[in-house]
């Protein structure tokens, strides 16, 4: 009695005048046994949903340039039926995840379809960004009022007084608020191309569905920008309705609610802004081909045996002193003269108006713990930060500190102290905030740690302004005199302390 | 050929290397060095930046992205890996590749900005729903920074998975010497991508499978893609390990501080070593094994409440005694305090 199921569908007796779209696969594959099965309910409006979408592709054109972002919900698989590109993703992200694929693909059609639990209640923050960047993607928005998959439970559509599993006296917005208006939410801002909300109420209403997925697909084709389609739609089974009175109640109550209306149609004027400079790799990372070798610009030439050993650094002051940066020049230095170095910084906003200090090695063997807890130089540059950290100087360690003399008060360390106004010289220089620099001058000259030509050329590098250098210039001489000066003078404070 | 960077910079500047093409993310401290490096140069190579509104957005972003074969990159810290967990959940269970650096800062809820190293349940474990694994990089260095990036990318192509690169806020913000090297970039095919071209049409990325035999087909696949992975990728340093009776062990910044206390131990005459896991995930639990077998005893130091400890005494299975040392909230030990600790638990052991 049964014939050969193929054979049967090979040679119709009736005459095809429309016919599933290219753009659909044959079959069901989740049921794969029976042909025509589908995973949605009588009447639901899913299935025109899909149909116009396909349909619409198949009539671009647009079938092997499209890729489909499918959602959590009853449309969750979507992907079995759109011989498309698919990609599902989580709940709400679709607009997010349909971003990188967009800007992964610029010259493809990128589509993200969502149910309303999906793009208005979990995802609202994607879709009105996605929508504020006017991303190339068209978003399906299927609006059924309900939570479908997970049993019916209250959506952020959800009408006024509509009962669900999850309202069940009805939705009050004295708890539940008021249904969400997304199109007219999105219509606010600058940057969507296209948003329209039609309904799947009767086929004059679907015709005009048609006409405006078509409109948002067509407008991807162009690279208009960001399209929406949000289409009211039925749920029969959730509503516990017969189809027909489910739509209805599409045509009666849910439009009464949410008016259809074309919110957007215009391509949006976006300004371009700065383009980046297009550079090759080796160039952003700063880093040459020089016949075959990739070299440093402006890298001095290194030498093989440091005389300095190992010294550690602690500079301590306010923020704004230019504690950090002293740190890094030393950095910058000893890296340049061929020692391993690191530079730990104190970080965070609570320091811009306290104590910022950071921590410096130099080293001729790999260094261990950036963290000093005993440094050999301390630079100090307020009281606070002597008084905190003067103790930590190792016995025969170095402090220079940032004043003509030491603080009343002040139990001496055991480490030798080195007081000197760097502040008030780099003031005479006409720019306080040199201050750091002076104090860099004199632990040089001092300490003889670097060469104060690597200093030079380090400043050289990295102050950009030439009036600004020339300070730095002098300040790091003045730091330089001021030690020999004081030397000369034998001003070295002595172990006790105190300095004359 | 050395350049001074910051930990984080040398992340993007790794990236670069490595051939990344986007990165998504959202500001964060101590990891926002990452965010702003990647949009001051990644767009000037040609890739993508962007700022999201949220991690939760980022991710998928990333997710996105890596769908349609892009090699793809986020970072954040703590508080941000938390909302991303969902994220990365799918991206194991879609099998796609990309890299995710998490700079830790102080937890639990808001926590601080300073480093520690509370995140590794959260990383190395999972973090996000269901069985997966995240391939976990440990960097202690700048360099390693940008060298590890280079081989999460990798590594996250070679296994179709998410690479972590886990490292805390002192490594994030500290400045070293870094040494790039310019290299062709060996991508592999990525045949499974959706790009919106007819070859690829057929491609569908996806984690659900609703079917319980699908499912356990699915996890079965990924199970020995994991076991591979822990075979081939366990990555480890020891220093002065061979004749240790203490061995020390720690990771990230941690393992620096150690490093200096067995110098500090060597130079009074204590046999102390030091072992560094560098991968988390796979953990080097056979050479830690085989390493601690030698010793009396090993100390276990951390940034975190014992979190890596768990693995630690797994790998030695009540062979050696196991002890534990931490600082947590932002603190991180001196070598002076490690090397205190050492000799106190000497003491108690003798």
């Amino acid at each position: 009695m049964v014939e050969n199921e193929e054979s049967v569908l090979a040679e119709p007796e009736y005459e095809l005048l429309h016919s599933r779209s290219e753009v659909f696969y044959d079959r069901f594959e989740r049921k794969s046994e029976l042909k025509h099965q589908t995973h949605y309910c009588p009447g639901c409006g899913h299935g025109i949903a899909h149909k116009l979408v396909a349909e619409a592709l198949e009539d671009l054109g647009l079938q092997d340039r499209t890729i489909f972002v499918s959602p959590v919900g009853c449309s969750v698989f979507a992907y079995y039926y759109f011989d498309l590109g698919n990609v599902q993703v989580a709940h709400g992200r679709a607009p997010a995840a349909a971003t990188g694929v967009k800007r992964a693909c610029p010259d493809k059609i990128v589509i993200a379809y969502q149910g309303d639990g999906d793009l208005a209640a979990i995802g609202t923050a994607e879709i009105i960004h996605a929508a504020n960047r006017g991303e190339h993607i068209a978003v399906f928005f299927v609006n059924n009022a309900i939570y479908g998959m997970t049993g019916g439970q209250m959506a952020p559509t959800t009408l006024v007084g509509q009962t669900s599993t999850t309202s069940p006296w009805g939705r009050r917005p004295v708890n539940e608020g008021f249904p969400l208006h997304m199109s007219e939410l999105l219509a606010t801002l600058e940057a969507p191309a296209y948003i329209e909300r039609v309904a799947l109420s009767d086929n004059k209403h679907i015709m005009g569905a048609r006409r405006a997925v078509r409109r948002a697909l067509e407008l991807q084709r162009e690279g208009a920008g960001f399209t929406f389609v949000e289409i009211l739609s039925p749920c029969p089974t959730i509503w516990n309705m017969q189809p027909v009175e489910a739509r209805r109640w599409v045509a009666e109550k849910m439009i009464a609610t949410f008016p259809l209306n074309v919110f957007r149609d215009r391509k949006p004027t976006i300004p371009e802004g700065k383009n980046p400079p297009q550079r090759s790799v080796a160039e952003v990372l700063g880093l040459e081909e020089a016949g075959g070798k990739i070299t440093l610009a402006a890298q001095a030439v290194a030498r093989p045996q440091h005389h300095l050993k190992k010294l550690s650094i602690k500079i301590a002051g306010f923020g704004g002193q230019g504690v950090l940066l002293l740190g890094q020049l030393l950095a910058e230095m000893g890296m340049r003269e061929g020692l391993e170095v690191s530079w730990l910084p104190s970080y965070g906003p609570e320091m811009r108006s306290g104590s910022a200090h950071c921590h410096v090695c130099l080293a001729q063997e790999r260094i261990g713990s950036p963290l000093i807890s005993h440094p050999d130089v301390l630079i100090a540059m307020n009281e606070l930060s002597l008084r905190k950290f003067a103790p930590q100087v190792a016995e025969d360690g170095l402090i220079f500190y940032n004043r003509e003399q030491l603080p009343d008060n002040f139990a001496a360390p055991q480490a030798r102290v080195f007081c000197l106004p760097a502040t008030e010289i780099a003031d005479h220089l006409g720019a306080g905030k040199v201050a750091n620099v002076v104090l860099l001058g004199a632990l040089l000259e001092e300490t003889e740690c670097l060469a104060s030509e690597t200093a030079v050329a380090v400043l050289e590098t990295k102050v950009r302004n030439p009036q600004l250098l020339e300070l730095d210039r002098q300040a790091l001489a003045a730091g330089r005199q001021f030690v020999d000066k004081e030397a000369h003078n034998d001003a070295i404070s002595q172990s006790d302390g105190f300095a004359y | 050929m050395r350049q001074l960077s910051k930990g984080n910079v040398a992340v993007i500047r790794g990236a670069i290397l490595a051939g990344c093409q986007a990165y998504y993310g959202y500001p964060i401290t101590p990891a926002s060095e990452i965010a702003e490096a990647a949009a001051l140069y990644l767009p000037q190579v040609g890739g993508t930046f962007l700022q999201a509104e949220s991690e939760v957005a980022a991710i998928n972003m990333v997710y996105g992205a890596a769908s349609a074969g892009q090699r793809v990159m986020t970072a954040s810290s703590g508080p941000g890996l938390s909302l991303m967990q969902e994220g990365i959940s799918y991206l194991a269970g879609a099998e796609l590749p990309c890299v995710i650096v998490d700079v830790v800062r102080g937890g639990p809820g808001l926590g601080n900005i300073a480093p520690e190293q509370s995140d590794y349940f959260a990383m190395v474990k999972g973090g996000g729903h269901g069985n997966y694994r995240n391939l976990v990089l440990a960097p202690a260095s700048v360099q390693e920074m940008a060298d590890f990036t280079v081989l999460a990318f990798e590594l996250a192509d070679r296994y179709r998975n998410p690479a972590v690169v886990l490292t805390d806020g002192f490594v994030g913000q500290m400045m070293e010497p870094l040494e790039l090297e310019l290299k062709t970039v060996e991508e592999p095919e990525k045949p499974w991508a959706v790009k919106g071209t007819p070859e690829t049409r057929p491609n569908l990325v996806t984690s659900i499978f609703l079917e319980p035999d699908d499912l356990e087909a699915h996890q079965r696949k990924l199970e020995a893609k994991y076991k591979r992975a822990a075979q081939l990728e366990a990555r480890y340093e020891t220093y002065m390990a061979e004749d240790a009776e203490v061995l020390l062990v720690g990771y990230g910044i941690v393992s620096r501080v150690l490093r200096t206390a067995v110098e500090q131990a060597r130079q009074q005459g204590l046999r102390v070593g030091l072992f560094r896991p560098i991968t988390l995930w796979p953990f080097p639990s056979k050479a830690l094994a085989e390493a601690g077998a030698r010793c009396a005893a090993l100390l276990d130091v951390e940034l975190s409440n014992g979190q890596m400890l768990e693995d630690v005494r797994l790998a030695v299975n009540g062979k050696v005694p196991v002890e534990f040392y931490n600082r947590v909230g932002g603190n991180v030990p001196s070598a002076e305090e490690i090397h205190d600790e050492l000799l106190s638990r000497l003491a108690a052991l003798a």
